[in-house]
């Protein structure tokens, strides 16, 4: 499985993992599985389009990125938000479906930006997708503290002159950006997968947050590599695998925090004797 | 009867438009009344994953010989319960709980449709779950349909009065001794079958908008209960046979690809409802903010601080 | 670093405040003005307005009409420290309460954090000041509501505010704990240029150190001194029905004259045998 021709199949999957990685830590400590669900699917109905008319698939996957993302953040309501995601998602997913009906030709790419396949990548395509996925990388680097902050007490937030409501913006847009970067390469389903399961498992399993993100990574990683491997060998969707595996590690998680508070409250005389 | 368009007429006389509006109205009915608890609950997110998990039972279902409906309906009910098993009370958690059932769920169908070597084009058959289509449904399932819509309707009824007490205040519920778990589940199962013959029907994509939308819009019209339900349903079923209707029309003048895909239509006029209302009821309290207390009586200033 | 005193001399000052939510008027005309070293307590019952004003002063809440002169937030010190109502943080949340109260300092930079040995050391003091150090290092999900708020506290307290709002900094607490927090509160603002405003449904463990009231009901504010505000004449104009004011036992309890419940209240506004 480490021929030539699977090396950048590797690669690929490697820097999906990483951003998927980080900006899924912030996906899961703001509880937006949907979001991360809605972003990648509605931009798929975008490529599915673009692909459709003769374009560059990546200009609708970027566009319809950006419009969903930048539509939920600016049209959400602390009461209603998961509503409006998900009237934004059918409604980027419906525009799909007219794109699909316009054109007579079906294209095979088309299954590939859903359920994903990795192999195929070409060198042409990972340096724009380094170089993008670097400078998200770097994004969230620099609003690191800011967005902690607005992710988990965003009322406090405001008193120390972060608005919340930017922040939210900002992140929608990192999350297109990630998108754009890797729904090409793994499709949405797996982008989806990856932002969620791996990432909740390692923040389940650490108190701190700057231990939580290269544990995600880790996790995600981990998750990748088994994946492309057991793809590779077995002969089954890399789809299938990525789920399975992520949420095993989701699973761990929620094993580590049950037994953790179980320790909690556990009689005096069995925690001294530990 | 003029050449580019076709009459009112000649709509109601197909006998696809009549299954389309007569299973479109059921399911915009059921899916709207649930709906407002789905959105009131936050639990749009459950609702979606639902309808795009019938396909796991859907391809499934193909693989072991059982029909499409009970894979789609036994998927359904099946992936609620996990979701309430292992998802937690606090929003976020539930969040992430739903999406990691959902993202394996989605696995599962990929392992499937890789299996169903039966099927000519498996891809084809992963995209049509998706986007489905009104006007292509077996007229076979129609009293199906509305049989199990009524159940889903029966199983809500059992428990909305719990669950509105809950959704007014969750702590208080639970002192007042309301069994929320027990309600939240069976209220999961109530809308898990009722998505699901919506996604089966007509696809997951108009499931998930006659599930929220014209909930949403209601939502944002009024907070009183029986209002918001009775109007939720209205304008789902209003907007279907709307949609339906442009679809048809739009054989005549969308070109040589032919009409528009009726899920299309139906989905862009929930959307430009919801905007519409949001926009128009934000307006309105801008314009005309109303005084809710009388004015204060004479003597009664409020004053500036004493020390400043 | 900036002019804290606007133009009428106060830290803090609202003008004719009104907020409605979907037409419904929750504040109507509500003045404030708070000047240095000074402790104000919003008094009302739950659905009164306090939260609401809170966050309007705060700057998170825009009113209908009206303005607001606020310190500027953000700063290195003299800013505004929010202790809010009730945080709703995923029990299982990467966060502990150290770290909570270190993006007290440094949560409103870009970048990625550094932090030196001074850092630490201004983190591991504040937390010792609230009592908070012996759950500094467990996430904040774990802990209880009470020890939640001492750690809010102290996330508000490190930044050097010139103004602390805290919403219901009291309703968690055990008689002994809330005193000593009201201790702590008076103590820092007698000897800091911090001015302190606290909304509190019982304005009785407030009383001693309270420069002034604001008394709301039904979005309406009455503002004085204590003695000067918490009178029947007075309150019951505000309410716009009888109100009895009991002093028992130097505790104050505030009645609708029939007996019955306030206006808008669940309960009445003090409650009995809480005194140690």
């Amino acid at each position: 499985m480490f021929a030539p021709f699977m090396t950048n199949a590797w690669i690929a999957g490697t820097i999906v993992a990483v951003i998927a990685g980080v900006i899924g830590f912030f996906v899961v400590i703001r509880g937006n599985a949907f979001l991360a669900h809605a972003v990648p699917h509605g931009a798929f109905a975008g490529a599915a389009g673009a692909t459709l008319l003769g374009l560059n698939p990546l200009i609708g996957l970027g566009l319809f990125a950006m419009a969903g993302a930048l539509t939920i953040s600016v049209l959400e309501r602390h009461a209603r938000n998961d509503a409006i995601t998900a009237l934004a998602l059918v409604t980027m997913l419906g525009l799909g479906a007219l794109f699909v009906s316009r054109s007579t030709q079906y294209s095979a790419e088309i299954f590939a930006l859903l359920f994903g396949q990795i192999l195929g990548v070409s060198v042409a395509e990972l340096v724009p997708m380094a170089i993008l996925g670097w400078l998200c990388l770097l994004a969230i680097g620099v609003v690191y503290r800011p967005l902690l902050l607005a992710s988990t007490l965003p009322d406090t937030a405001a008193a120390r002159g972060i608005n919340p409501r930017t922040m939210t913006v900002v992140f929608g847009f990192l999350l297109a950006a990630a998108t754009t970067t890797s729904v090409p390469i793994v499709g949405a389903l797996l982008m989806f997968a990856l932002l969620v399961g791996p990432p909740a498992g390692a923040s389940s399993m650490t108190r701190r947050p700057i231990i939580a993100i290269p544990l995600s990574v880790l996790f995600t990683l981990i998750t990748m590599w088994s994946s492309i491997a057991l793809a590779y060998t077995i002969n089954l969707p890399i789809g299938f695998f990525v789920t399975a595996i992520g949420a095993g590690f989701y699973l761990i998680g929620r094993l580590a925090a049950w037994l953790r508070r179980r320790a909690r409250s556990a009689p005096i005389g069995v925690r001294s004797s530990a | 009867m003029s050449a580019d368009g076709a009459s009112l007429a000649d709509f109601f006389a197909s006998p696809t438009v009549q299954g389309a509006l007569v299973v479109g109205s059921v399911v915009a009915v059921v899916t709207g009344i649930i709906g407002i608890f789905t959105v009131m609950r936050r639990q749009s997110f459950a609702g979606h994953a639902l309808a795009d998990l019938g396909a796991v039972g859907g391809s499934g279902a193909f693989l072991v010989g059982l029909s499409q409906l009970w894979g789609f309906v036994g998927a359904g009910i099946l992936a609620a319960l996990l979701m309430e098993a292992i998802g937690i009370r606090r929003l976020q958690g539930r969040d992430i709980a739903t999406g990691v059932v959902f993202g394996f769920g989605m696995g599962l169908t990929a392992l499937f449709l890789f299996w169903d070597t039966t099927i000519d084009n498996t891809s084809n058959a992963a995209v049509s779950v998706l986007f489905g289509s009104l006007f292509v449904l077996d007229p076979n399932l129609i009293p199906t349909v509305i049989v199990l819509g009524i159940v889903a309707l029966v199983l809500l009824g059992t428990v909305y009065r719990w669950l509105l007490i809950e959704s007014v205040d969750h702590d208080l519920a639970v002192a007042r001794g309301v069994p929320v778990r027990v309600a939240g589940i069976v209220f999961l199962i109530a809308l898990a079958l009722a998505v699901e013959l919506s996604s089966l029907t007509i696809g997951a994509i108009l499931s998930t908008a006659l599930l929220i939308g014209p909930a949403s819009t209601a939502l944002q019209i009024t907070r009183r209960f029986g209002l918001a339900v009775a109007l939720s349903a209205t304008l789902g079923t209003a907007v279907t046979w709307a949609g339906c209707f442009i679809s048809y029309e739009s054989h005549y003048w969308a070109g040589p690809r032919g009409n528009w895909p009726v899920s299309f239509c139906i989905v862009a006029l929930t959307f430009l409802l919801y905007l519409g209302t949001r926009i128009a009821v934000a307006l309105r309290h801008t314009i005309r903010p109303s005084t809710g207390l009388p004015a204060a009586p004479p003597g009664l200033e409020s004053t500036a601080g004493g020390g400043s | 670093m900036s002019d804290l005193q606007d133009a009428s001399g106060g830290v803090l000052s609202a003008r004719r405040i009104d907020v409605s939510f979907s037409g419904h008027r929750v504040l109507s005309q509500v003045d404030l003005t708070v000047g240095a070293h000074e402790f104000v307590g919003l008094i009302g019952a739950n659905g009164a307005g306090k939260t609401t004003l809170l966050r309007v002063l705060l700057g998170v809440l825009k009113p209908s009409s009206g303005l607001v002169h606020r310190p500027p937030r953000g700063g290195l010190r003299g800013g505004i420290g929010y202790l809010p109502q009730k945080v709703s943080l995923d029990p299982d949340a990467p966060l502990r309460a150290w770290d909570v109260v270190a993006l007290g300092i440094d949560g409103g930079r870009l970048g990625l954090p550094v932090r030196n040995r001074r850092f630490h050391e201004r983190v591991d003091e504040i937390l010792d000041a609230v009592g908070a150090s012996a759950f500094a290092m467990q996430r904040l999900g774990d802990l209880s509501g009470g020890q939640q708020q001492r750690v809010l506290l102290a996330h508000a307290l490190v930044s050097d505010p010139a103004l602390l709002l805290l919403d219901e900094p009291l309703a968690n607490l055990d008689p002994a704990s809330a005193r000593d927090v009201v201790e702590l509160l008076d103590r820092l603002r007698r000897r800091t240029p911090l001015s302190i405003v606290m909304t509190a449904h019982d304005m009785n463990l407030l009383l001693p150190v309270l420069d002034r009231i604001v008394y709301l009901a039904g979005g309406r504010a009455v503002t004085g001194t204590p003695d000067e505000v918490v009178r029947e004449d007075v309150l019951t104009q505000l309410y716009g029905r009888s109100i009895r004011v009991l002093r028992v036992e130097g505790r104050i309890i505030v009645l609708a004259d029939e007996g019955g419940r306030l206006p808008n209240e669940e309960h009445p506004v003090a409650t009995s045998g809480e005194r140690s």
